[in-house]
């Protein structure tokens, strides 16, 4: 890949983290009182974010053929639904309840001076580790 | 309870824009769908150097550069935030540095499981329209908020 996509994929990223931080969905506390049901302004955080991706995605490829940069429109692998998608999703839900973390918004609180969340980031790269070991070790997952 | 949003809702609104239009950014410009979970196993790719090890896959390889200029994207865009919207001062959360700890492992751990996070499958995999998506965000919310409810009691 090019400089010029990385510049704008940082670039991309940076807009993405601000909007994180100017939402206050990076502030963990936040996030903790929309899932406690006391504030439920972040379901607008999301569902901004979901009604732009949403056009994006849906129709951008229609309108031109190809990324300004080159190459092709990617999708992600297209999953199956399967039983990993509720354990997983669940295991993530009681990080996220306990902690108000999620990947996205921690990267984003430790630019905003939150250092203890580089526990949080930590314990992340730990976990998918461990993950990755399981797979090693034959045991089975989402493929 | 007074009312349901008791700070308002521009800056969450104007804030979820902002995401989204980061997002679509690198679409419109690589193709690239931007989720931040993969990077937890693509970025262990750099050590494990076993081919058959499950760090080599294809896909973690060949996406593990981009996704590290991503989340260095992520934590400038906090930092900008920080110097430009709230001089300087750091926003430190209270929780305890183990439960951070322990509430990162089981992301980790289920954002793999599930192969995607809030922004993977609760932004871009439903935005694609993804049936395993809107269930993996689904069950993520429920428990989510379920733990939180409970937790706020006991902890």
């Amino acid at each position: 890949m090019n400089v010029q996509k990385h510049i704008i994929i940082l670039l991309g990223g940076t807009l993405f983290g601000f909007g994180l931080a100017y939402s206050g969905a990076a502030i963990p506390e936040v996030v903790l009182s929309f899932l406690r049901l006391e504030d439920l302004g972040l379901a607008f955080v999301i569902g901004g974010a979901l009604l732009v991706t949403m056009l994006t995605f849906q129709f951008l490829p229609r309108i031109i053929s190809t990324p300004l940069l080159g190459g092709s429109f990617t999708r992600p692998a297209k999953l199956p639904i399967s039983k990993w998608n509720i354990i997983g999703a669940s295991v993530f839900g009681v990080g996220w309840g306990l902690t108000g973390l999620c990947p996205g918004t921690s990267f984003a609180a430790i630019g905003m001076g939150n250092w203890p969340v580089l526990a949080g980031v930590g314990g992340m790269f730990l976990g998918a580790l461990l993950y990755g070991l399981l797979r090693n070790r034959g045991v089975s997952g989402i493929e | 309870m007074e009312t349901l949003f008791p700070l308002g809702i521009e800056q969450y609104l104007v804030g979820g824009l902002l995401v989204g239009a980061g997002i679509a950014v690198i679409y419109l410009m690589t193709g690239i769908v931007a989720g931040v979970s993969t990077t937890f196993t693509s970025t262990w790719s750099y050590l494990f150097t076993d081919p058959a090890s499950f760090f080599r896959r294809d896909t973690f390889v060949a996406s593990r550069l981009w996704r590290l200029s991503l989340v260095f994207g992520l934590v400038l865009g906090g930092a900008l935030y920080l110097f430009v919207f709230n001089d300087g001062v750091a926003t430190v959360t209270t929780l305890p540095v183990g439960r951070l700890f322990i509430g990162g492992l089981l992301v980790g751990i289920g954002t793999r499981m599930a192969a995607g996070c809030p922004s993977g499958h609760g932004i871009t995999g439903n935005a694609m329209l993804e049936k395993s998506s809107l269930i993996s965000t689904i069950t993520f919310l429920t428990v989510g908020i379920a733990v939180a409810l409970i937790t706020q009691t006991i902890l």
